[in-house]
This record gives structure tokens, C-alpha cells and sequence, in this order.
């Protein structure tokens, strides 16, 4: 698809309470008026109220997101037994941290190990799993990793800064139904004895997609002098 | 359908750009708050219940193929979402193109409120159900994905049509999308996950690996 049209950030504002940047230099969008006068028509038919519409951006712009995920694989690091249920019932396992739900209804969970890279794509659409990592970066929606994730992983995977050994096998899902695939990345050396907050830090959005590798603890800001 | 949707194995849209997340940072979730609204409308219109989520896919992804790849993410999202709107008759093109009803509003099933967000993404839309048949294929089964070309919805991608692959994961019966986006009920369906070998897809020069692919019973059968 196309990049994105419309980038600035004009808005005009809303009768519901927003409280965002208006920038009037750039004259108004078309795209922001031809969705503001929609919402107007549903709002005004009685399909929608506004009020959820806004407490569903807010979800997903700051409560769901994938700090939830970080903590599954933390989880499953620090603790055998919850790796073996995660790796079982991936859906089970991530609801007993209290996530679930749309977009994650039924959760597998594919671990990384020496020489077995996961990568995670949707080639239809954007299927992604939103209760462990809140809803798709634009990347993961753009044509670009859409059509090439299948086709060439190990070059995606540069773009990302990411080299693997040349021995290594890959495994991409393409999520094509409603099950949705959680990457659990290779725990990091020097982290023994670490605990599940701290290795949580190490567990990057990118590395639960299979486009990234956990931090190392050397990557993580040096501590405070105390 | 074959449409510009199933991008599985395309060439030429050029490097995949990550986001300032992929580098350690934050990015934000949306480039504009139409796209914030675009995205809690879409979401908001099928808690309604007027249609059903393969049906959005459906109305998202059946454009003329130039038309689909000329639009960002979110103007696909609208497109599908008015497309919905006036064939489900919420509303008519023109009172879209107007901003203003011009005539009554029809029955939805359900108007979802602020109050009821939390729990309704909590308990979201499991599709998984209870089937009389059992599963044709078993863990380790060699299957070829049919050669087929639907002209409404479905979930093969094309690139693994006609290729051999074998059955790794079993996941119970599912609402089969194929049905479900016609209105044509759940009809649910085995869904299996299959390991295509990279190099039957791609051919020799394919990284090595496999590509895994979530398959409905009625996309595969038993390999001769």
C-alpha cells in the first residue's frame, strides 16, 4: 500500500473532549474532514457513542501493549513450569497474567533457539496479536514486510539491523486465521538469577515479532551510581 | 478473491522501514488523529454487530488492485468501513459524502457503550467450536493446498496453492471465513497449521526453512 498521505498533524477540533496538537498553517484535511463528517453521521444515527470510540483508541494507545508481552516471555524464562504451559496452551498460560481477548482469543507461542529463528507475518491483512502487543506498527502492515517476510526473512531481517548464521532455519508463521502467534525470543547470557521485572526490560516488541533479538543486559542503561 | 491483498512472495515495494521502537525508542501508534478515529470507528461499527469480521476483511480487501495498493492503512480501513455501512443500509453513500442523515436510522443489534469497553476487548470473539466431524488430517500428514481461485473471501494465499506441506499443529473446529464473509453462517471447519518447505515454494535459493500457514480442511487434501 501506500505510504502515508495526509501526514501532518492538522485535526480540528472534536465536540467530545480531545486535547490534541492543531496546527492551522496546513489549511484543513481532507482525509480529517471526510472522517469527521462520517463520525458525525453515525454518531448522530445513534450507532455509535463517541464515548467508546474514545475509550477504544485510549486502550490501545496506552493501556494494551507490549510490556504485557514482555512479561509472558520473562515469565517463561524465569520459571520452567509456566514455559512448558506457555509452549501447551499459549492462550491459558497468558490469561493466568490477567491478558486476553480480542485479536488474542487463541494464542500459540513459537520459541526461538540456536539455529531455529520464528518470524511472525500476515500476508493478507495485518492479523497481529493485540493483547500481548497492542495493535501493529505501520511496518507490519506495509506491503514491504507483507509480501517479503515469506519470501526472504533473512533480508527483512537486515533491514532490522538483524544477521543470523547462515546455517539457520527459519520459521515464518503467516497468521492467516484467528490464531495469533507470540514469538518467545532466546534468553539473553549473563542474566542468571535475574528477576522477571528485570528481564522483562530485555524483552523488546520486536523480538515477541521475531524482527528483533532481546536486549542484551550490556544494551540496558547503566545503573544509577548509588 | 486474487486481489492486490495477497501480497505473500510480491517483489518491488522496496526495503521494509522499522519504526523508531525497532531502534529502542517509541513511536506513536497513529500519524494523525484521523487514523485514531478511523481505527475506534471500525471498532466501534463491529461491536454493532451488523456485520462480521470476515465480512470487514472482505469489504477491506475487494477493491481493483491499483486502487487497494494507492492507499494507506487506514484509508483501506475506511473504505471498507463506508463500503459496509451502505451495503449492511446503517447509511447511504450520500449521507456518507454529506456528513448528515437524510433519512432514519436502521436496527443494529447492539450500540457499544464507553462503560462496556473493557470488558467487551476482554472477552473479544473466540471462533473456535464444536464439531460432530472429526479432524480428515493428523500431526505429521503430508497435504497439498488445492489450486483454486475464489471469487469472494478466502484465507489461502496464493503463494502456497498447488504446494506440498505437512500437518504441524491441529487447532479444533473454526468459523470457516470463505462462508462467513457471504453471510452464509459459521460453518465451522478444521483448521490446521501446515509447514510449507521454503524451497517448494520459492525454489533452490529459498533461506532455509519453512513457511507455516494456518489452513481451513477445505483447502487441503491428502497428498497421492
Amino acid at each position: 500500500m501506500a505510504g502515508a498521505h495526509h501526514d501532518h498533524s492538522h485535526s480540528q477540533a472534536h465536540d467530545h473532549g480531545h486535547d490534541h496538537g492543531h496546527d492551522h498553517d496546513a489549511g484543513p484535511d481532507p482525509m480529517m474532514k471526510r472522517v469527521q463528517a462520517l463520525e458525525a453521521l453515525l454518531v448522530e444515527k445513534g450507532y455509535v457513542d463517541p464515548a467508546a470510540v474514545d475509550a477504544l483508541i485510549e486502550t490501545y494507545e496506552s493501556k494494551i501493549g507490549p510490556r504485557n508481552g514482555a512479561r509472558v516471555v520473562a515469565k517463561a524464562w524465569a520459571d520452567p513450569d509456566y514455559r512448558q504451559r506457555l509452549l501447551e496452551d499459549a492462550t491459558g498460560a497468558i490469561a493466568e497474567l490477567g491478558f486476553g481477548g480480542r485479536q488474542g482469543e487463541h494464542m500459540v507461542a513459537v520459541e526461538n533457539a540456536p539455529g531455529r529463528h520464528n518470524l511472525v507475518v500476515c500476508t493478507l491483512c495485518s492479523c497481529y496479536p493485540w493483547p500481548v502487543l497492542g495493535v501493529p506498527p505501520a511496518w507490519y502492515k506495509s506491503a514491504a514486510y507483507r509480501s517479503r517476510a515469506v519470501l526472504e526473512p533473512r533480508g527483512v531481517l537486515e533491514e532490522f539491523g538483524v544477521r543470523l548464521p547462515e546455517d539457520t532455519e527459519f520459521r515464518i508463521w503467516d497468521s492467516t486465521a484467528e490464531i495469533r502467534y507470540l514469538v518467545i525470543p532466546e534468553r539473553p547470557a549473563g542474566t542468571e538469577g535475574w528477576t522477571e521485572e528485570q528481564l522483562a526490560d530485555l524483552v523488546t516488541r520486536d523480538s515477541m515479532i521475531g524482527t528483533g533479538l532481546a536486549k542484551s543486559p550490556a544494551d540496558l542503561p547503566a545503573e544509577p551510581a548509588a | 478473491m486474487n486481489g492486490a491483498h495477497d501480497l505473500g512472495g510480491m517483489q518491488g515495494f522496496g526495503p521494509v522501514e522499522p519504526d523508531a521502537t525497532s531502534r529502542g525508542g517509541t513511536a506513536p501508534i497513529f500519524k494523525s488523529d484521523w487514523e485514531r478515529r478511523v481505527f475506534g470507528l471500525t471498532l466501534a461499527m463491529g461491536a454493532t454487530g451488523a456485520w462480521n469480521l470476515d465480512m470487514s476483511r472482505y469489504a477491506r480487501e475487494n477493491q481493483p488492485p491499483a486502487a487497494y495498493l494507492g492507499k494507506s492503512y487506514f484509508q483501506v480501513w475506511l473504505h471498507g468501513l463506508e463500503t459496509l455501512l451502505v451495503q449492511s443500509g446503517l447509511c447511504s453513500r450520500r449521507e456518507i459524502e454529506r456528513g448528515r442523515a437524510e433519512r432514519p436510522a436502521a436496527a443494529v443489534p447492539r450500540v457499544l457503550q464507553a462503560a462496556e469497553v473493557a470488558a467487551t476487548l476482554a472477552r473479544g470473539g473466540p471462533v473456535q467450536r464444536a464439531s460432530e466431524r472429526p479432524p480428515a488430517f493428523a500431526i505429521g500428514d503430508a497435504v497439498v493446498a488445492k489450486v483454486m481461485a475464489p471469487s469472494g473471501h478466502t484465507r489461502l494465499p496464493r503463494y502456497v496453492r498447488g504446494r506440498p506441506g505437512k500437518i504441524v499443529l491441529l487447532h479444533g473446529a473454526h468459523v470457516f471465513p470463505d462462508t462467513h464473509a457471504k453471510g452464509g453462517g459459521e460453518a465451522p471447519e478444521h483448521l490446521y497449521t501446515v509447514a510449507f518447505d521454503a524451497v517448494d515454494i520459492w525454489g533452490p535459493e529459498a533461506c532455509p526453512g519453512s513457511v507455516r500457514v494456518d489452513c481451513f480442511e477445505p483447502y487441503l487434501e491428502p497428498a497421492v
